[in-house]
């Protein structure tokens, strides 16, 4: 009977890197900033903080929660990401390195632009930061700004997003522009118990092609939390490829919640590459909108030492013929814990639908645990569908191999693991980044080997 | 008491269990739930005061437990405690010979074939008609092996040791508030016992019949196979189908010694205005076996998930499981596999059919701490739907922690296709008939792990769901 309160239930463990200080925080916006923004987006602000106030933290019985906690996510002592130095700005700067061929890159500080270059950018596409693009895109901003209701457990958080965000970058593709190199954006954090709330919008109209790459990262390594939230809007017959890159401090916390609505024949890839923080958590939700529409959903998650990913997605099939494959793939080492949630709901009428789910996790130690719930709603006919969940370690089989090829065992195992998340990366299609991405991670593991 | 009973041939051939004679109680504990219903039960079966008290402790907790709808479905909200009756009996004492039983029960499980079978293939029946046993009867040959199998309230009275040392050991009175209703008013249910090595080499049957209305049925079954021993148990359910609701609660705890084996089937056909909420679970010691048979056919909502603990080394657990949701029907079925042992292995196989507005739910759990090795499990889970109004839904939990274990959980979702209907109303079937060959393949390797003669009522109850289900 008890399904969801097994005898089975993990502890439930201290949240992790609790806050230096547990005085109640205050976060109440100052809406005074907002008088040149639009009355619209004034009136959203404050009814977010409205129900941000309202809201309760989720609960241990929240079944978006399972196995996780929102503690992990507390905001007691932590306040709004303040001012910076400008040594700190140069450090920022000085420390973004990513692609070498980009579009546009901006690069945030606490919330705040320090750089931007969009000289690459051409057929009309424009990248704008937040708080230009309220001013000279109001019209589409109203349209679009989290307008899908995040509904994966972090509400509340989405709340307090929509009432305090100020930063991060809005990008306008318009009807058939097609952007081959990619735009970067960077959001830095600096300071004790910072809070920041990145924000990426994406709408690309019919036929555009775009590709986005998020960064997160910490000046130092200090507790701070990140909630982040971006929305993808893919117009008919557009391809909108995104990579959420997440490298916060280990004893940061990062939230990324997206939503995703894609229309007509288009085509939207996006990933989670989740490799700092000491607890992240990404929600992704993706709505299958019009016929012949695609989702892939694609994560990656490298946790060390003691780091928790988790990690929730929706496939939501809502048109008949389309089309969305899940694959997120999760190397646990020492005493992490991955938990992985996803659902693939077809919606009533949406016959046709093809949809796959997996998750593969790889542990590598003996105090590492891996969740995984795999979900299916169906109420459609002629569905293919289908969702696996593996969890096992390096198998002894390749181990050998390797060893037989005169390969040390500690290098073998870091070459399987790192060819066990390349499949994922690959999926991508995107020379550069890709080859940007695997750099990251083999850092990840060069940095743990020292 | 002079209602007419109809011959056989009225009864219409897909509803063999939809019938029910005048009610004709000794015993009835009233409408709603309260101490005094405790108590009133207690009295009438003598219960020793340990029982009285561990009743009312478990009231206590399915009062304060709240309805577990953050998960499950909010179809529960509609059962109204306070309307069931929680205690109805004729005479409590179950008969040994099928002559010494009630007119009206007789032909109740006459009809249902419970005496026939008996004679040509099982080792010992039971037959609860309402709260209590009306038959229950052992094999010689059996019962000189040292078996024990009577109903529970005998066994209370007359096993009291062995009976007590794993009562509640294996399902906690907490594990959810159904468990905590059951605790509080069980009544009926079997009792078994094999002593070590011994192996029954035919099945043991129990036969769960429902006869009133607004009625609720908390058997609660025990079943205990010592060093060695190994059983195979199968039970039955039926009930008429009434305009109100029907409770069927039971709790079931299977204990298989060091290398013992218990197979437990069920084929559960009630009808589809009961809830049918019932917690199953077993406890594997070293190298033994626990193997969970089930499907479920009837009910208006079924919520079962049969579990295994497999506590000993090398341990095994199974679950196979077929469920069949038609209009008006939620099949919300899976299995829970705990593995605190090392080398132990489980497997769950689950497939279900959901049939025009029916929705059938698989819901698993499989658990393996750190600090073991060697332990694997693997799940499948397939669904078929039929229609396009049909709804299915599959929410495994795989928790795995260490890296000296494998699991793969599989699930996938189809429908038949139109070209292999097409394909054999070639070859001269019916579209009907060639669905439900269809539907019958794509659970045959399944149904070949029920017993012979279970089988083959399977099928058949299969295809009369079918009936009309296409076009």
């Amino acid at each position: 009977m008890s399904v969801a309160a097994p005898i089975a239930e993990p502890e439930m463990e201290k949240p992790l890197s609790p806050p230096l200080s547990s005085a109640p925080t205050d976060l109440t916006p100052d809406f005074s900033k907002l008088e040149d923004a639009p009355e619209w987006f004034q009136s959203r602000a404050r009814a977010a903080w409205e129900e941000f106030q309202s809201l309760p933290m989720p609960g241990l019985r929240d079944e978006h929660w399972r196995y996780s906690q929102s503690k992990n996510l507390s905001l007691d002592g932590l306040h709004l990401a303040g001012e910076t130095t400008e040594a700190e700005k140069q450090a920022a700067i000085e420390g973004s390195k990513g692609l070498t061929h980009v579009a546009a890159r901006l690069i945030f500080l606490n919330d705040r632009l320090i750089h931007s270059q969009t000289d690459g950018l051409e057929q009309g596409v424009v990248v704008l930061p937040f708080a230009e693009a309220l001013r000279s895109h109001g019209d589409v901003l109203q349209q679009y700004l989290m307008k899908r209701k995040a509904d994966l457990g972090s509400e509340k958080f989405a709340a307090l997003h929509l009432a305090h965000v100020q930063a991060g970058a809005v990008v306008l593709a318009p009807k058939n522009a097609v952007l081959k190199a990619p735009i970067e954006i960077f959001h830095w954090v600096s300071g004790v118990n910072s809070l920041v709330f990145p924000h990426t919008l994406i709408v690309a109209g019919d036929h555009a092609q775009v590709t986005v790459l998020d960064h997160h990262a910490s000046l130092r390594d200090e507790v701070a939390q990140s909630v982040a939230v971006a929305d993808f809007v893919a117009g008919n017959g557009s391809h909108i490829t995104y990579v959420n890159s997440q490298e916060l401090a280990d004893s940061a916390r990062a939230l990324h919640i997206s939503s995703t609505t894609v229309a007509r024949d288009a085509q939207v890839k996006a990933l989670q590459l989740q490799l700092g923080a000491s607890f992240a958590r990404s929600e992704s939700v993706s709505d299958l909108a019009g016929e012949g529409s695609r989702s892939d959903m694609l994560g990656v998650s490298l946790p060390f030492s003691s780091q928790v990913v988790d990690m929730r997605t929706l496939q939501n099939h809502l048109a008949p013929h389309t089309y969305s494959d899940l694959l997120y793939k999760n190397a646990l080492y020492d005493k992490t814990r991955t938990i992985f949630s996803g659902l693939i709901n077809v919606a009533d009428g949406a016959h046709y639908t093809d949809a796959y789910q997996k998750c593969r996790n790889l542990l590598n130690s003996a105090d590492s645990e891996a969740v995984s719930m795999p979900g299916l709603e169906i109420n459609a006919d002629q569905v293919k569908c289908s969702h696996g969940a593996t969890s096992a370690p390096i198998s002894a089989d390749e181990l050998f191999y390797l060893k037989a090829r005169g390969i040390p065992d500690q290098e073998s195992r870091q070459l399987i693991a790192i060819g066990f998340v390349e499949d994922v990366i690959s999926r991508l299609g995107h020379e550069e980044l890709i080859e940007s991405l695997d750099r990251r991670i083999e850092e990840k593991f060069a940095r743990q080997a020292a | 008491m002079s209602v007419e009973t109809p011959d056989i041939a009225d009864i219409r051939a897909d509803s063999v269990g939809d019938f029910y004679f005048p009610e004709n109680h000794v015993y009835d504990a009233g409408y709603g739930l309260s101490e005094k219903t405790i108590d009133y039960i207690c009295d009438v079966k003598n219960d020793p005061d340990w029982v009285r008290e561990f009743r009312k402790k478990a009231l206590k907790v399915f009062e304060e437990k709240p309805m577990p709808t953050h998960w499950a479905t909010t179809d529960l909200n509609n059962i109204k405690f306070e309307e069931f009756r929680y205690y109805l009996a004729g005479d409590r004492k179950a008969k040994r010979s099928w002559d010494d039983v009630p007119e009206e029960v007789k032909k109740t499980f006459e009809r249902l074939g419970i005496p026939e079978q008996e004679r040509k293939f099982l080792a010992g029946v039971e037959a609860q008609y309402d709260s209590e046993a009306a038959y229950s009867n052992v094999k010689k040959v059996v019962e000189e092996q040292g078996v024990i199998f009577m109903n529970s309230t005998e066994a209370l009275q007359q096993h009291p040791d062995i009976f007590r040392k794993w009562f509640g050991k294996v399902i906690p009175t907490g594990d959810n508030k159904f468990s905590a209703l059951n605790s509080a008013v069980f009544s009926g249910g079997s009792f078994i016992y094999i002593p070590p090595g011994v192996k029954v080499k035919h099945p043991l049957q129990a036969y769960f019949r429902i006869n009133s209305e607004q009625f609720g049925q908390f058997e609660r079954t025990l079943i205990i196979a010592d060093e060695g021993a190994e059983v195979m148990y199968m039970e039955g359910c039926t009930a008429p189908k009434f305009e109100t609701a029907t409770l069927h609660s039971a709790v079931v705890e299977l204990v298989a010694m060091k290398g013992a084996k218990i197979q437990y089937v069920t084929v559960q056909n009630w009808s589809s205005n009961v809830f049918n909420l019932v917690t199953k679970r077993g406890i594997a010691h070293e190298d033994a076996e626990v193997r969970w048979i089930d499907c479920n056919i009837g009910s208006r909502l079924t919520m079962k998930y049969p579990g295994v603990v497999m506590k000993g080394r090398r341990a095994r657990g199974e679950v196979i499981s077929i469920a069949l949701a038609n209009t008006g029907q939620h099949q919300d079925t899976g299995a829970k596999m705990i593995h605190a042992a090392d080398e132990t292995t489980s497997n769950v196989i689950s497939k279900s059919i959901s049939i025009g507005k029916g929705r059938a739910t698989y819901r698993g759990l499989v658990h393996i701490p750190k600090h073991l090795k060697g332990c694997k499990n693997n799940t499948e889970c397939d669904a078929l739907l039929i229609n396009s109004s049909s709804r299915t839904d599959t929410y495994p939990a795989i928790n795995v922690r260490g890296n000296e274990h494998a699991t793969q959980h599989e699930a996938s979702v189809s429908q038949v296709s139109a070209e292999q209907i097409f394909y054999m109303q070639q070859r001269g079937l019916s579209e009907a008939e060639a669905m439900s060959l269809s539907v019958n393949g794509f659970i045959n390797d399944l149904v070949r792990e029920f017993p012979m003669e279970y089988s083959v009522e399977l099928k058949r109850l299969i295809d009369l769901e079918m009936e009309g289900s296409v076009g």
